[in-house]
């Protein structure tokens, strides 16, 4: 593939890793906090990064996904269909610490429309933000994220982030769209 | 398949496998939506539906209703009885002064068939048929596949009877395409004067004798003899046409298989269908009316998406 490679498959573990590591610095074991993956593809870093803090909390800890296509504020003026992809929140979020994780952010539209989305399972008591690749400089909302697999100065419209979650060989690229 | 083949939900005529296919991806999730606590999404918070019902509806229309407040969409309602059409409007006359209110998108039923084609050529709204005289039904039909395709795994390869009065049935030729669309084997019953002829060429197997079509089917779908579009008698005595077409739980149990019953509603108890089948096990009445709510919603997401 053209482009440069931000994250071979080792990085890309050992960050998501560090990732688990600074959640659970900062929620302890878990007990009133959860982490969502963002459907469709924040679901696999959120996978992983669950199972390294199941792994060190040694407990099962709250773990859903959700999908955003309903709750999209561009979904009849964008080109393509959007397809929606399950929702899986078996928990309230009420109360809750909530942890969202997706894999690049960039507009910070779809964080926006994951928090619309959020508060349709419950108020909860806080939301963060945990993200694989910051595209900063480009965003359209006032969102920041918590906490950071890597930030990169891109081009907006001409250069893109593709992440390739094929099994067990993970890379990101940034690319010439 | 990212996006509907169609501009309008006219008929399933139109609809290509995948277009079906998208909807029922479409609904998996609006019914996990409507199952929780909160059962609405903000998607179509930009648009107005126009229901304009020149026909009596209960479940059809109670449904569109729930699916557009579900999606957050601004409704009106209409129904002939009460409007100017009584004092001498034209169809084309009364949509088009609904819309100059700025109206999106227009769920229609209407007794003459072809009302909702025709009302496609003349205005610039997304149209869904919500029926047309005895022409189609697509939502109906879509719910159908997508409860059968829940209660038994698939809708491909499955032995479908459609039984009753097909001659007037919307219900029945919509399901007859979207079955066939998916795969599945159809077969008519009924008395011969309720069958409409040369239905054969439509690829669907005929036959008279309800222990027959039983015997074959995996899935019965009973309808409803339709009085309100008789104008002749086509049967002597209604005690004849039950005791001829009605299903028993007797000849249910006398058959050595489980066949899943549904019925498009309104039931006449007694007639088609005695109340022990309706309320058996057998039965997944509700469990269509159910998704009605989840196949329209998907429908009219789908179809707001080509509205720019």
């Amino acid at each position: 593939m053209e482009g440069k490679l931000l994250y071979d498959h080792q990085k890309l573990i050992a960050t998501l890793n560090r990732l688990a590591y600074e959640l659970v610095e900062n929620h302890d074991s878990f007990d009133n906090s959860a982490i969502i993956g963002l459907q469709p593809r924040g679901v696999f870093p959120a996978r992983i990064i669950r199972q390294k803090i199941e792994e060190i909390t040694g407990s099962k800890i709250r773990y859903g996904e959700l999908d955003i296509t309903f709750y999209r504020d561009d979904y009849r003026t964008s080109d393509r269909q959007l397809i929606a992809s399950p929702i899986h929140i078996p928990f309230s979020t009420e109360n809750l610490n909530i942890i969202l994780i997706d894999d690049v952010l960039y507009t910070g539209r779809s964080v926006r429309s994951a928090m619309d989305a959020l508060l349709d399972f419950g108020r909860p008591s806080k939301v963060e933000l945990c993200v694989l690749v910051d595209r900063k400089f480009h965003r359209e909302n006032p969102i920041a994220p918590d906490y950071v697999g890597k930030s990169v100065d891109t081009r907006g419209n001409i250069q893109k982030v593709k992440v390739d979650w094929e099994e067990q060989n993970y890379k990101v690229w940034l690319i010439n769209a | 398949m990212t996006q509907l083949s169609v501009k309008h939900l006219l008929g399933i005529k139109d609809l290509k496998e995948e277009d079906i296919q998208l909807i029922f991806e479409t609904a998996d999730n609006f019914k996990t939506i409507i199952n929780r606590p909160i059962k609405k999404v903000p998607s179509l918070r930009d648009i107005t539906v126009a229901n304009l019902f020149f026909e009596n509806s209960t479940r059809t229309r109670i449904s569109f209703e729930l699916a557009q407040k579900r999606l957050s969409a601004d409704v009106i309602n209409f129904s002939s009885s009460s409007s100017s059409v009584s004092k001498g409007e034209t169809l084309i006359d009364t949509v088009r002064n609904i819309l100059s209110m700025k109206v999106d998108m227009v769920v229609m039923r209407h007794p003459s068939p072809g009302a909702c084609v025709f009302l496609a050529k003349h205005i610039d709204a997304t149209i869904l048929n919500a029926g047309d005289g005895t022409h189609e039904h697509p939502t109906q039909a879509l719910l159908d596949a997508y409860s059968i395709k829940e209660a038994t795994g698939g809708v491909t390869g499955k032995k479908v009877a459609i039984i009753g009065d097909i001659l007037h049935s919307r219900v029945a030729l919509s399901n007859i395409y979207c079955l066939q669309k998916l795969g599945a084997e159809v077969m008519v019953c009924g008395p011969s004067t309720l069958i409409p002829r040369h239905i054969e060429q439509l690829g669907v197997k005929v036959e008279h004798d309800l222990r027959k079509a039983l015997e074959w089917c995996d899935v019965a779908n009973m309808l409803r003899i339709q009085f309100e579009r008789q104008d002749i008698k086509y049967f002597p005595s209604l005690r004849e046409y039950s005791m001829q077409y009605g299903l028993t739980l007797d000849i249910l149990n006398s058959i050595d298989k489980d066949i899943t019953i549904m019925h498009p509603g309104p039931i006449n108890r007694g007639v088609e269908i005695t109340s022990e089948v309706a309320d058996s096990d057998y039965s997944i009445i509700l469990d269509q009316v159910e998704n009605g709510v989840a196949i329209r919603m998907a429908c009219m997401f789908l179809l707001a998406k080509h509205k720019e």
